[in-house]
This record gives C-alpha cells, sequence and structure tokens, in this order.
C-alpha cells in the first residue's frame, strides 16, 4: 500500500546468521520461526497417518493394512496431531511471534525459558518420533486403561514419557506469558485496550498452567501401573478404571478450550482487520474467553455418560456444557455483528476467518447433541464425536491458524505471499474439509463406532466420500507450503503495514528489529481504533 | 435389503424413537442457527463489500440489548436440550422391573451372552419383541462397550463392575451389534448381531439347541463346589449372613451405612469380602478373585436371586 516498500537494513531474521545463532537464540521471534518449522514437520507425519487411515477406509474389508497396524495408525494421528500440533500450534508460533509485539514489549519474561519450552518441546516429539519408528503404539491417543497399562503390546511408555516431557513445555509457555501479559504491557496500554488474541492466550495460559500437571500426573501414574503393577487402574490389582478417564479427561477436555481459544483470538484480530472496522462487543468477547476458559474445567464427565458414572453426576456435567456453549455463541453473534456496515475485503486471511466462523459454528452446535445426555448414548464412541471434534479443531483451530499465519506472514518474514494461489488453497482447503467430516456425522449417526480397521458394506458410500474429501483437503494443506517456503525469498516486500491494521506489531518494520520497536510505543487507545477520531490515534503511537 | 447410502438408522426399539424425536429438536435449532450465521455472513459479505481503499465505516461499539438477546435465547434453548436429554437418560437407566434380565460378558474380542433359562450365545443376542429387557453388563478384561444402533442404547462394559442397560425392541429382525469402546487389536471384529423375535419364536429358540442348565441352578452347583454352602446355611457352624431373600433387600453393615444387595453388592461381597461387611458378623470370609469366572459370577448371582424369588421379603429383620 505505502509507495515506498523497503525491507529494513537489519532485523531480527539478519542480524546473526549460522545454525548457533537460531539454537542458542532467546528472541521470540526466532523460537516462534524454530516451533513453526517443528511443528510443521508434525502437522504433515500426522497428516500422513491420516491419508493411510482414509485410504484403508475406503473398502470396507480392511484390507490395506493389518489391524494393528490401523490402530497404530490413528494412535500416532492422534497423538500427534493434539499433543504435538493443535495444543502448541497457535500459541507457541504465533502467540510466542506477536504477545510481545502487540504489548510493545522487547521480549517475553523469561526469554531463556522461553528456548528451553522449545527445547522440551522437541524432545517430546522426538520420543514420538522413536516410538513410531521401534513400531508404534496402538492405545488410542485416550490411553484408557487397563488396556494401556496392562493389556496393550505396544510402546506405551516412551510415548507418555513423550507427552509429559511436552507438558513442561506448555507449562512453561503458559507462565511466560502470564508474566509477560501482566508485567510488560506498553504504558497506556491497559487491560481493556489489550488485542482480544492476547486475551485469548491469556486464558490459555490459565489452561496450560493448571490441566497440564494432572495430565502428566495421570500418565505418569498409567506408566507406574504398567511398569511396577502398582495396583490404580487395573480392577485386576485393586485399581479402577474409570478413575482413569476422570483423571484424563480433566485435562483433554480442557485441552480443546486451548486448541480453540487462541483460534478465536485469531479470528477476533482478522475480523477486525479486513472489515476495517472496531470489534463488536470487546467486553463481552474477552470475557466469554474467560468463562470458556473456567466452565471448561466442570464439563469433563461428558466424554462418560455411558461408562456407568453416576446418573446425577452424569446430569451436572451436561448442565456445564450446555453452560459453556453460551461464551462461545456470544463469540460468533459478536464477529458476526462487526461485519455489520464494515469495508469488507476478501484477502485470504479474511476467507479462513469466515470459515472459521462457518465451521466453528457447526461444530460448536454438534457439540450439543453429545452434551445432550440421552442423545449422547446413542452417538458418543461413533463417527459423530469424529466429525464434531473435527469440525471443531480442524475447521476451528486449523483454518484459524492458517489464516493467521497469512495474516501475519508479511510480517514474519517481511514479504507477500501470492493472494491468488492462496485465495484458490483456502477454497480448496474449505471444500475438502466439508467433504472429508460431514459424511461422517452421517456416518456417526447411522451407528458406525470409531477407530474401526473394518465396517459393515452399508457404511461404504459415506466412506468413500469421506476419503475422498480428505485428498482433496491434503492439497489444500500442501500448496501453502510450496508457496509460503517459496514467499519467504522470492516474493515481494510487504511493507511495515500491508493491511492497513491497528495494533502495536504493524506500527514496526517488516521483519522487525530483534527488539521489536525502536522506542517503546505509548498506547493511549483501544484495540481496534478503525475509524476513531484521528487526533486520538495520533496520540497512541508512540 | 437396505439401500447402499442409507442416511438414517432403523428404529427398533421404544427408545430409539425418542432419541430421534431429541435428534430432530436439535437439527432443527442448529439448523436453524447455522443458515442465520451462513445468511448473515454472505448477506454482509455482500452487502459491505470494500468498495473503494480509502472507505473507513464508522465504528460501532457493541448492544446491549442485542448481548443479552443473544445469550438469553441460546440459553432456553440449550436448556431445553438439556431437560429433555437428561430425562431420556433417566429412563435409560431405569429398567421396569419386570424386565426379562440377561447377562453379558464382553472379552477380547467377543461378547458372551447368558439368557436366565441357560441358553449361552457368543456375538449374539436373541430377544423377544415387545418385552422390556435389562442387561447387566460386565468385561473380564479391558472396557468395552454393547451397542446397538437400532436401539439407540450403549453401554460400557467395564471390567471390575456391573453396569446395566434395557430396551423394548418395537421391530422384528437382525440388528448391528457393536463394540464401541476401543479394546485392542480386533475391536473392529467385536462385533455381532440382535434378533428380535416374536414371543413365540423366542420360547422356542430358548428350547432348541443343547439343553442346558438354568443360570439358578448352574449357580447353585457352583455354590455347593465352591464351598459357599459350608457357612451360608442354616446348620453351619461359622455364622455367616443368611442369603435367602437377600436380593434387593437393604443390608446393613459393619461401617453403619447401608446398602441395597444388588448384582454389585453380591458381585463385590465374593471377590472383595473384606470391603463391605456385614453388622453383627466377623470378616471371615475368603476372597474368590481368580477362582471364579465372569460368567460364574453372574450364575452365583442368579441362584442367590432365585433364593428370594417366591418368598416375599423373608428376612425383613435388616433395617
Amino acid at each position: 500500500m505505502s509507495p515506498t516498500i523497503a525491507t529494513p537494513r537489519e532485523h531480527y531474521l539478519n542480524v546473526s546468521y549460522g545454525i548457533k545463532s537460531w539454537l542458542l537464540t532467546t528472541d521470540h521471534k526466532r523460537i516462534a520461526l524454530l516451533y513453526l518449522a517443528t511443528i510443521t514437520l508434525l502437522f504433515f507425519m500426522g497428516g500422513a497417518a491420516a491419508v493411510l487411515m482414509r485410504l484403508e477406509l475406503l473398502t470396507p474389508q480392511g484390507d490395506m493394512v493389518q489391524s494393528e497396524t490401523y490402530n497404530k495408525l490413528f494412535t500416532i494421528h492422534g497423538v500427534v496431531m493434539i499433543f504435538f500440533f493443535l495444543i502448541p500450534s497457535i500459541p507457541a508460533v504465533l502467540g510466542n511471534f506477536l504477545i510481545p509485539m502487540m504489548i510493545g514489549a522487547r521480549d517475553l519474561a523469561f526469554p531463556r525459558l522461553n528456548l528451553a519450552s522449545w527445547y522440551l518441546f522437541t524432545i517430546g516429539s522426538v520420543f514420538t518420533l522413536v516410538v513410531v519408528v521401534m513400531g508404534g503404539v496402538d492405545t488410542g491417543w485416550t490411553f484408557y486403561t487397563p488396556f494401556s497399562s496392562t493389556y496393550s503390546n505396544s510402546y506405551v511408555v516412551p510415548t507418555i514419557v513423550g507427552i509429559f516431557v511436552n507438558g513442561f513445555s506448555s507449562i512453561l509457555t503458559g507462565l511466560n506469558f502470564i508474566v509477560t501479559i501482566h508485567t510488560m504491557r506498553a504504558p497506556g496500554l491497559t487491560w481493556f485496550r489489550l488485542p482480544l488474541f492476547v486475551w485469548a492466550h491469556y486464558a490459555t495460559s490459565m489452561i496450560f498452567i493448571l490441566g497440564t500437571p494432572v495430565i502428566a500426573i495421570t500418565l505418569s501414574l498409567v506408566a507406574l501401573e504398567r511398569l511396577f503393577g502398582v495396583g490404580i487402574f487395573d480392577p485386576a490389582l485393586g485399581g479402577d478404571p474409570i478413575l482413569f478417564q476422570h483423571l484424563f479427561w480433566f485435562y483433554s477436555h480442557p485441552a480443546v478450550y486451548i486448541m480453540v481459544l487462541p483460534a478465536m483470538g485469531v479470528v477476533s484480530e482478522l475480523i477486525t482487520a479486513f472489515a476495517k472496522k472496531r470489534i463488536f462487543g470487546y467486553g463481552f468477547i474477552a470475557f466469554s474467553s474467560i468463562a470458556i476458559a473456567v466452565i471448561g474445567f466442570f464439563v469433563w464427565g461428558h466424554h462418560m455418560f455411558v461408562s456407568g458414572q453416576s446418573v446425577y453426576a452424569s446430569m451436572i456435567f451436561s448442565f456445564m456444557s450446555m453452560l459453556v456453549a453460551i461464551p462461545s455463541a456470544v463469540k460468533v453473534f459478536n464477529w458476526t455483528a462487526t461485519l455489520y456496515k464494515g469495508s469488507i475485503s476478501y484477502q485470504s486471511p479474511m476467507l479462513y476467518a469466515l470459515g472459521f466462523i462457518g465451521l466453528f459454528t457447526i461444530g460448536g452446535l454438534t457439540g450439543l447433541f453429545l452434551a445432550s445426555l440421552g442423545l449422547d448414548i446413542h452417538v458418543t464412541d461413533t463417527y459423530f464425536v469424529i466429525a464434531h471434534f473435527h469440525y471443531i479443531m480442524v475447521g476451528g483451530t486449523v483454518m484459524a491458524y492458517l489464516g493467521a499465519i497469512h495474516y501475519w506472514f508479511p510480517k514474519i518474514t517481511g514479504r507477500m505471499y501470492p493472494e491468488g494461489w492462496a485465495k484458490f488453497s483456502a477454497l480448496v482447503i474449505f471444500i475438502g474439509f466439508n467433504l472429508t467430516f460431514f459424511p461422517q456425522f452421517l456416518l456417526g449417526y447411522l451407528g458406525m463406532p470409531r477407530r474401526y480397521h473394518f465396517y459393515p458394506e452399508e457404511f461404504q458410500v459415506l466412506n468413500v466420500m469421506s476419503s475422498a474429501g480428505a485428498s482433496i483437503l491434503g492439497v489444500g494443506y500442501v500448496v501453502p507450503l510450496i508457496y509460503l517456503i517459496w514467499s519467504m525469498r522470492y516474493a515481494a516486500p510487504a511493507g511495515p503495514n500491508p493491511w492497513g491494521a491497528t495494533g502495536l506489531e504493524w506500527q514496526t518494520s517488516s521483519p522487525p528489529p530483534t527488539h521489536n520497536f525502536e522506542e517503546t510505543p505509548v498506547v493511549t487507545q483501544e484495540a481496534y481504533a478503525y475509524g476513531m477520531p484521528e487526533e486520538d490515534i495520533k496520540g497512541g503511537r508512540g | 435389503m437396505r439401500s447402499s447410502l442409507p442416511l438414517f438408522p432403523e428404529q427398533a426399539s421404544t427408545f430409539a424413537e425418542r432419541v430421534d424425536a431429541l435428534y430432530y429438536y436439535l437439527l432443527s435449532v442448529s439448523g436453524f442457527f447455522v443458515l442465520l450465521i451462513f445468511a448473515l455472513i454472505f448477506l454482509f459479505a455482500i452487502k459491505y463489500r470494500r468498495r473503494s481503499e480509502g472507505e473507513q465505516p464508522r465504528p460501532i461499539l457493541g448492544s446491549l440489548p442485542l448481548e443479552v438477546v443473544w445469550i438469553a435465547i441460546p440459553f432456553i434453548l440449550v436448556m431445553v436440550m438439556f431437560g429433555w436429554g437428561a430425562s431420556l437418560y433417566f429412563t435409560a437407566f431405569s429398567p421396569p422391573a419386570d424386565a426379562l434380565e440377561i447377562f453379558v460378558v464382553g472379552k477380547q474380542w467377543m461378547w458372551k451372552v447368558q439368557h436366565p433359562e441357560g441358553r449361552r450365545e457368543i456375538n449374539e443376542l436373541h430377544v423377544p419383541i415387545g418385552y422390556p429387557v435389562k442387561l447387566t453388563i460386565t468385561s473380564q478384561d479391558v472396557i468395552h462397550s454393547f451397542y446397538v444402533p437400532a436401539f439407540r442404547i450403549k453401554m460400557d462394559a467395564v471390567p471390575g463392575r456391573y453396569t446395566s442397560a434395557w430396551f423394548q425392541a418395537s421391530k422384528t429382525g437382525t440388528f448391528h451389534l457393536f463394540c464401541a469402546e476401543y479394546c485392542g487389536t480386533a475391536h473392529a471384529g467385536m462385533v455381532g448381531q440382535v434378533v428380535v423375535m416374536k414371543p413365540s419364536e423366542y420360547e422356542q429358540w430358548l428350547r432348541t439347541g443343547a439343553p442346558e442348565e438354568p443360570l439358578a441352578a448352574a449357580g447353585e452347583r457352583l455354590f455347593q463346589q465352591l464351598g459357599c454352602s459350608g457357612c451360608h446355611s442354616p446348620n453351619s457352624i461359622v455364622r455367616a449372613p443368611p442369603l435367602e431373600g437377600i436380593y434387593g433387600k437393604p443390608v446393613p453393615l459393619q461401617s453403619g451405612h447401608v446398602v441395597t444387595a444388588d448384582e454389585s453388592y453380591i458381585r463385590d461381597s465374593i471377590l472383595l469380602p473384606q470391603k463391605d461387611v456385614v453388622a453383627g458378623y466377623a470378616p471371615v470370609m475368603p476372597t474368590f478373585q481368580g477362582r471364579i469366572s465372569e460368567e460364574e459370577l453372574m450364575q452365583i448371582i442368579a441362584y442367590i436371586r432365585s433364593l428370594g424369588a417366591g418368598t416375599p421379603e423373608p428376612r425383613k429383620a435388616a433395617r
């Protein structure tokens, strides 16, 4: 947009060179890129497992791989995608890169701890890779006992160690974000002037800190029982298998909000930037993040309605699950209202954001089916659940993640990706996604259980549709990988603020200098001050 | 028999219709909101598209009345879902007292079924149409889940405890039985079928095949063999609680609590005799853990239940 677009002479990418300058960096922006590289690798690994599963499910017979292999495929798909892609995706890459810039800080509060987080994450993922090479694990990502603790003959303990180590990376990142947001905001940047991306990450960090230790402890107990026969979960040893489910879901349900809250933060940024409009109902969106984080801790039992847990406990969990839908609905309505009387343009990040709203709405509403007690009896543990959570995690989180990667790509690299290709792949992903997962709702209500290597013939047509969709979706993910890598080097310089967006991160050059800002910005205005009086804005840009 | 692209599962139980009614409610609420959001997005996207680069719309802060409306309306709608779903759930967990009782044991990777009359089957469940059937379910290894989509019922089979489910079949025919909880290598092969028959055919079916001992009779034989009768009989030297008529009655415990002598309690008393000792008795009973299979356990329970049958409340002393 600016007539004289030039890349600054020195920035965080060219300030030093060599492998050491990356592996020992404490710059949050470089650490974000380390995460980006690692999780991209893991995403395509988890995706490869999904491709093999969808190929197997083309026919009802289970004729491509053996059942053991199939079970290992869905396990590694789940473990990698959840623990090593979705949970770190937006926080560790974009949160890391953007939170200090959005609040006008030079770095996170604990830069070395931030680097340590990436190392822990990497060590954890190496464990997972080693498990795959050694022969895999077949417990499902849910590790239900006593199957995982006693009966499985696969590499359960190394997988658990990987997740355990990775958990510390989450905890430290959460800690770092909370301290940073509390103590390092620029002068004038009050809580209610914070971008909603920051609010969302604050809520996410609370879950990181409160929830992650529980999964670490729970999985350690599984390892203890498996290695030393300590009776905790296996009834043959005097344990209780349902106890495991309570502990597991106490973390793993809030983990869903770890995955989706940052995505919601992203969407608030994208919608405002491309509608050139202040967010509708800032306070409601901000506090709905907190409400989701808090209520989200009291809904775990909705995974256990047919486990034999008390009928009354189930009723409370159902009630709380219904409640947690409200703040999500509030967000969707406020985003939609933000579009009203806006000035909307359709660059690719906006396509992803609008895609997010649509798919997240479907994902959220189908969650109500699962929260409705009598109905859940039928649909739990079927493809209905698979479809539902892929609408949230892929339709929601991955769409937002890709939208965010595109939106902040010019800031991160200083260059602008090819918009035509980006729009094309956004469309391909939207179509491929729906074709993959919508038939799974129908399959689920028909009664096809999840984690089935082969299945009755009447389910084939829907499975073929789903596999066809998956191949389209796969193309949609590979195309951006190619043009984004190409753009890092060859695309035209983007300039500091190609979208004309508000937000402190757009006030500095692209790519930013190592210390982000030449001088500390002073904030006199709320976030998303699109169309706010000019003199006010002047004061706000230090 | 069925089209190659079915979109809706068969309804073969009285519960199925009720679940589907709730499903339709949720579908209409969801359909309405999905259409609303999509329509608004498309409408705004077209109507308010950017027409020139310098365009700057006026900021809108928000609207409290609107926020209240879109909190209140969804709240009411989800509370209906909650109440409706909860009432169905209650139904699903309240089997009628006169239900036919069938025992189900899951193991890697098959379903074993015992009818009270003694007929046993594997990966099949034969039931009469129009009668409530209660399943008492357990597992002898990992967690499984007994799932009949056409009945809209599903219940986990959990090792170490009994769960139960019930249904009343409303359509004759053969329906899928799936294991819905991942249980290891051949999870997808842990399938079978539920055969719903006319009552007369069911009676006939029960009598076909090799003649088998009724469950309670098999239990009585085990009761003698395992030496239970040595203590739990009126003329024994060791004083153990009498079992006649105990089933379904409250039992006062040493700890001061009172529990109902249901299947789970009897099961625990056999496997973990020190857990709930009956008030007034010494904890001298040995455990039978590892000496008795899940199916045998169910037979003994059937026997103990039969001791109460026909003798209405012979020992009311309990409370």
